[in-house]
């Protein structure tokens, strides 16, 4: 049974569809992201799925609940990172997260949690004093706290430095590895091509595309170049044999599959007119073209 | 924590205290008593619970409110009903604590009740039960800020018409309609039973009573929880 299933859900606001048909299901020990735009419907999915929204349609289940007609038993079994907020501002690390402990029957050590998220220098220090990444690293403390079989984790790296990111990354790797099933959402690219097994593309309450990071969107594989001054494409392409597209002044794309005949020649022409190559990459689409691809595409109504 | 927040000892404790010494003391108020204490004590009794159960406890949960401290908890196994019992013990907390301090200051100012303490306590409950009804109903409606304003607004609005501060019948042509607010209402019932020691008259118990019910309804039914 899949820890997650979202199945043709619908939310509206009045008028407004925030998530218009969207279907997804997510395994226990997998690490599933949410990716697209502001305003794409990546939060209300969320909130669906932890019990604050109806949806208008469609049927959410958590661990086989419904979030809110079985919102008890499901609240035991869930850790929730919310965009924002959430913490009595005067309150340290170390109180809330001893707070937020005394409400579960078999909580994790608040003192192990600080370690883990890299909080112990902080952990007297009041909430509202914090850094916005020591915030959002407290808030993913709080969301182990209770042993959760399902994590909800709503833009969990955003404001988090570097470093703080590792510990991020790896807290979320260590409780994949412990079965547990990962829903995050984030609109940061390299993040998610990081932390997730698999990747929901969403715009406008859709679903636009969803697979593994490196296959998502079915890009296929391809030869990116920069010519410093630029080259002729036309010269180019016959000489080569393929089609050479201009993606911005001195970019350019093959659109024949890469193999290293085709890099060869590439390189021979290039060596031959006595051009700087800038840039040479080969293999699949990158996520984030992919991401500024789909989303850029007018929705059809 | 309720107590750990220094503005609320201030509204809760402070001022009540501040006015039953400066009142007892300064006799500026046309109580018509040598010993104004009599007067003030029942009435000051009286705005401690408002100052709990409406003023600290709505200002407080309009602010855990807009911090999302109230939508987090609802996603933890906490549940509102173990956090509204949670709320409901610290009002009692204080004001029993506001009850020993001010009746221990009445005392040392000379004050020599007559107690129904039963009937006293019972009014102070139904009270409580409208106070805080109205201080969440504000809570659970308004912007923090908003919140915040307004309840210290009804605050002094409440002492300055309730009976507690300035007798009921040298308000003239607000005595009606001042009768039918909660703080009257309650004035109006520990007056007698904390002054003479005799039960108060019906209009404030259906008064208080009213209070007590409708308040909390309408503060569930519009509650917002973010």
């Amino acid at each position: 049974m899949p820890a997650i299933e979202v199945e043709d859900l619908r939310v509206c606001y009045g008028d407004r569809k925030a998530v218009d048909g969207v279907s997804f299901a997510v395994e226990p020990g997998e690490v599933l992201a949410l990716l697209g735009p502001n305003g794409a419907g990546k939060t209300t999915t969320v909130e669906t799925l932890e019990g604050y929204r109806s949806p208008t349609s469609g049927a959410v289940r958590v661990l086989g609940w419904d979030p809110i007609t079985e919102h008890r038993k499901l609240v035991s079994s869930i850790g929730v990172v919310l965009q924002r907020g959430g913490v009595y501002p005067v309150m340290s690390p170390e109180r809330v997260l001893k707070l937020f402990a005394s409400y579960y029957t078999d909580p994790r050590s608040p003192a192990e949690l600080l370690e883990l998220l890299g909080l112990e220098q902080v952990a007297a220090t009041p909430f509202k004093r914090l850094s916005g990444g020591e915030q959002q690293r407290l808030a993913l403390a709080l969301a182990l706290v209770g042993r959760p079989r399902v994590c909800f984790l709503d833009e969990p790296t955003a404001g988090v430095d570097p470093a703080g990111r590792i510990a991020v990354r790896d807290v979320i790797a260590s409780i994949r590895g412990d079965g547990v099933a990962v829903l995050l959402t984030s609109h940061e690219l390299d993040e998610v091509e990081r932390l997730a097994d698999r990747v929901v593309i969403i715009d406008h309450g859709r679903v636009l595309a969803a697979g593994a990071p490196g296959e998502v969107g079915g890009g296929g594989e391809e030869v990116r170049f920069s010519v410093e001054g630029g080259v002729d494409i036309a010269a180019l392409g016959a000489a080569l044999l393929v089609e050479v597209i201009s993606e911005g002044p001195g970019l350019y794309r093959l659109s024949g599959s890469p193999s290293p005949a085709l890099v060869a020649q590439l390189t021979a022409f290039l060596a031959e007119h006595d051009l700087a190559l800038g840039d040479l990459r080969i293999g699949r689409e990158r996520l984030e073209d992919v991401f500024l691809r789909l989303i850029t595409k007018e929705p059809d109504e | 924590m309720t107590l750990e927040r220094g503005e609320t000892l201030l509204v809760t404790v402070g001022i009540p205290a501040f006015l039953l010494v400066f009142f007892s003391l300064v006799h500026v108020l046309p109580i018509g008593t040598k010993h104004p204490v009599d007067f003030l004590a029942p009435g000051i009794l009286g705005l401690a619970v408002m100052s709990t159960a409406m003023v600290s406890l709505g200002i407080a949960t309009g602010f855990e409110r807009s911090y999302g401290v109230l939508k987090r908890l609802g996603s933890t196994p906490l549940g509102r009903r173990r956090l509204l019992l949670a709320k409901i013990a610290s009002v009692l907390v204080v004001e029993v604590l506001q009850i020993v301090v001010l009746g221990a200051i009445s005392l040392g100012l000379g004050w020599r009740p007559h107690a129904a303490a039963g009937l006293a306590v019972i009014a102070e409950l139904l009270a409580t039960f409208g106070f805080a009804g109205i201080g969440l109903a504000m809570a659970g409606a308004l912007r923090a800020e908003i919140n915040l304003a307004l309840s210290n607004a009804t605050y002094l609005i409440l002492l300055l018409i309730g009976g507690i501060v300035f007798p009921l019948d040298k308000l003239g042509g607000f005595a009606a309609f001042a009768r039918l607010l909660p703080t009257a209402a309650l004035s109006d019932a520990l007056h007698p039973t904390l002054g003479q020691g005799v039960a108060p008259g019906a209009e404030a118990w259906i008064v208080l009573a009213a209070w007590a019910i409708v308040a909390p309804i309408v503060a569930a039914l519009s509650f917002s929880w973010e």
